[in-house]
């Protein structure tokens, strides 16, 4: 037996299996102990610097159940604050995004400037001397926030590590997504945001899971095939990767057309030629390696504990949080270059409403498939276990292996073994 | 020549579409459709004038995807519609709004109430339909589902036709 043996996850060497305890889907003791030991502690995506294009605009979200006033200050810095006003809490902005300079709390009417300071605080006159001058009626800051490549993320752990020690050797995939085009990239307007009625690691499993699509999106490949040219002539094959830190990644070839330069019959010789010079872009920028990993190979990336970015046939950037062991919160967006051509926008957008979105052809079977595995958890009593133990032991585990899976888990026991009476054998 | 369209007409044709959809008869259901038609269900966030060609939707069928759609919910591989949920689609408000040479737009209010596995979850909004008569019959040309949630929760899927 393995020496990371935990009480939630049993790797057995000599049988070559790893086992992950479903009690970690179903215990709402699990879930606190999540909260106060992974959302708590680790870097959690805020957004992408696009949505902020301008200087003083803003958005408001919620991040491990806080709510979270994303703002661009007039100079064009990046800020972000607990969205409650320091005088009684109520939230200082309560739209979804926009543009200004100030917030006025609509409770009692102080007002805040996209930097945080109290701006103006009616009857000041009946306040300290000091008070304003003391920081203590300013906004206040999330205790970290910092970005990767256009990726901004915030900590809730003052004394957390840099944001680049946290992802590590996961920053290179980052920076890849962002060099798809020399102009840049950014998240499409329209926002999916859906639930689920399952254990949120559910998601994170189903999001780098290249073993279940014959099965779970046989409609979804049965369409592609019925679509004339919708295929290319490639088979599925490529690589899973730890990453560290529970951070892992599948790098494959796929026979999907991706339009930033995968070209698929169905698209035209017009195109084939625009996505020729779109690769020779690629090439002359970035060298032919990375052009070919751009144009050619798809990528589910997984950054501990909840951030997926899938670039596939599209590219999505997904985030999701427990509500409750068995319902989950998700928001996703269409990640796509600047300025690409029109044709290919199109494409893009189609394609991720087709298998990313859950009123297309194969999301709602995921969303199916996690419930119905949530639904399996109420037999947690006679069947304790689910089995992750895909391609275990392999030197270089196939993408459709489950080497990823095992990366979370192990961060995810490390982690949550810090917790108060998380730490014994179960 | 103007468009010929009565109240009567509306309301009877888009409450036999919902019947139509209860009773899982997609191939009819289909059939109401013109050929060159589409079917959308922008995103929650989305102003009701944005286009599927540069946001991001939930649905944004044409003929043939539209097509397709229907095809694979036939499929017992369609997991989500696996054994078939039972919907009841309830239609009502429904207005013409404006009656050009060769079509006539139709708006509608409508509840539909999916269930499925001890839940039933339900789904709210607006349609807005361009309705045309290519050979007599009236058909869909567009059929637009504005859902009037802050998103897909709890419902989590459109995985039946709204």
């Amino acid at each position: 037996m393995s020496g990371t043996n935990g009480a939630y996850v049993r790797i057995d060497e000599d049988l070559k299996t790893f086992k992950v305890s479903r009690r970690a889907f179903v215990d709402p003791a699990v879930t606190d102990a999540e909260y106060r030991e992974i959302f708590d502690k680790c870097w959690l995506y805020l957004g992408h610097e696009s949505e902020l294009d301008q200087p003083n605009d803003f958005l408001t979200r919620t991040v491990a159940r806080r709510n979270i006033l994303f703002a661009r200050q007039a100079d064009g810095e990046f800020r972000a604050y607990l969205n409650t006003c320091p005088h009684r809490g109520a939230s200082v902005c309560r739209e979804r995004s926009g543009s200004a300079k100030s917030f006025q709390c609509m409770y009692h009417g102080w007002v805040f400037g996209n930097d945080g300071r109290l701006k103006h605080l009616p009857g000041e006159d009946s306040y300290g001397e000091n008070f304003r001058e003391s920081g203590g009626g300013d906004l206040t800051p999330v205790p970290k926030l910092d970005n990767c490549a256009g990726f901004w993320f915030v900590c809730f752990d003052p004394d957390g590590p840099s944001l680049d020690d946290y992802l590590g050797a996961a920053m290179p995939y980052i920076e890849l997504l962002s060099l798809h085009s020399k102009h840049g990239m950014e998240i499409v307007g329209g926002t999916q945001e859906y639930a689920i009625r399952s254990n949120w690691k559910l998601l994170t499993e189903n999001s780098v899971d290249g073993y279940h699509a014959e099965s779970t999106h046989a409609t979804y490949l049965d369409y592609l095939m019925n679509v004339s040219g919708g295929l290319i002539k490639q088979p599925l094959v490529g690589r899973a990767f730890d990453l560290g830190n529970g951070h892992a990644v599948l790098e494959y070839k796929a026979p999907w057309g991706r339009t930033i330069a995968q070209w698929i019959p169905m698209w035209g010789e017009e195109v084939k030629a625009q996505l020729e010079d779109v690769k020779a872009e690629l090439v002359e920028r970035l060298g032919p390696d990375k052009a070919d990993r751009i144009a050619h190979y798809n990528r589910n990336l997984l950054i501990f504990p909840n951030l997926i970015v899938n670039d596939i046939m599209a590219i999505t950037v997904r985030t999701y949080y427990p509500d409750a062991p068995d319902f989950m919160n998700v928001n996703a967006w269409a990640l796509a270059p600047r300025r690409e051509a029109d044709w290919a926008r199109q494409y893009r957008l189609y394609n991720f409403l087709e298998f990313l979105g859950p009123g297309g052809f194969a999301t709602p079977d995921d969303v199916e498939a996690m419930e119905k595995c949530q639904m399996g958890y109420r037999n947690l009593k006679e069947a304790r276990w689910n089995d992750i133990s895909k391609g275990i032991g392999k030197a270089e585990p196939s993408f459709d292996d489950e080497a990823q899976m095992r990366a979370f888990w192990t961060e995810w026991q490390s982690r949550i073994s810090r917790a108060d009476g998380f730490g014994l054998a179960a | 020549m103007t468009f010929r369209l009565t109240r009567d007409e509306a309301e009877e044709f888009v409450f036999a579409e919902a019947e139509f959809l209860d009773d899982w008869d997609l191939e009819a259901w289909l059939d109401l459709f013109a050929d060159d038609a589409v079917y959308n269900v922008p995103s929650t966030d989305l102003d009701k004038s944005a286009k599927a060609a540069d946001n991001l939707f939930y649905i944004a069928d044409d003929r043939t995807r539209l097509e397709e759609r229907v095809t694979r919910l036939k499929k017992k591989t369609a997991h989500a519609e696996f054994p078939r949920s039972k919907t009841r689609h309830l239609v009502s408000n429904v207005r013409i709004r404006k009656i050009d040479d060769e079509s006539a737009t139709v708006t509608a209010a409508f509840a539909t109430f999916r269930s499925k596995d001890g839940v039933t979850d339900t789904y709210i909004g607006s349609t807005r339909y361009k309705l045309v008569r290519p050979n007599g019959a009236l058909k869909i040309a567009e059929k637009w589902c504005f859902l009037d949630m802050e998103g897909l929760r709890p419902q989590g899927r459109i995985s039946i036709l709204l």
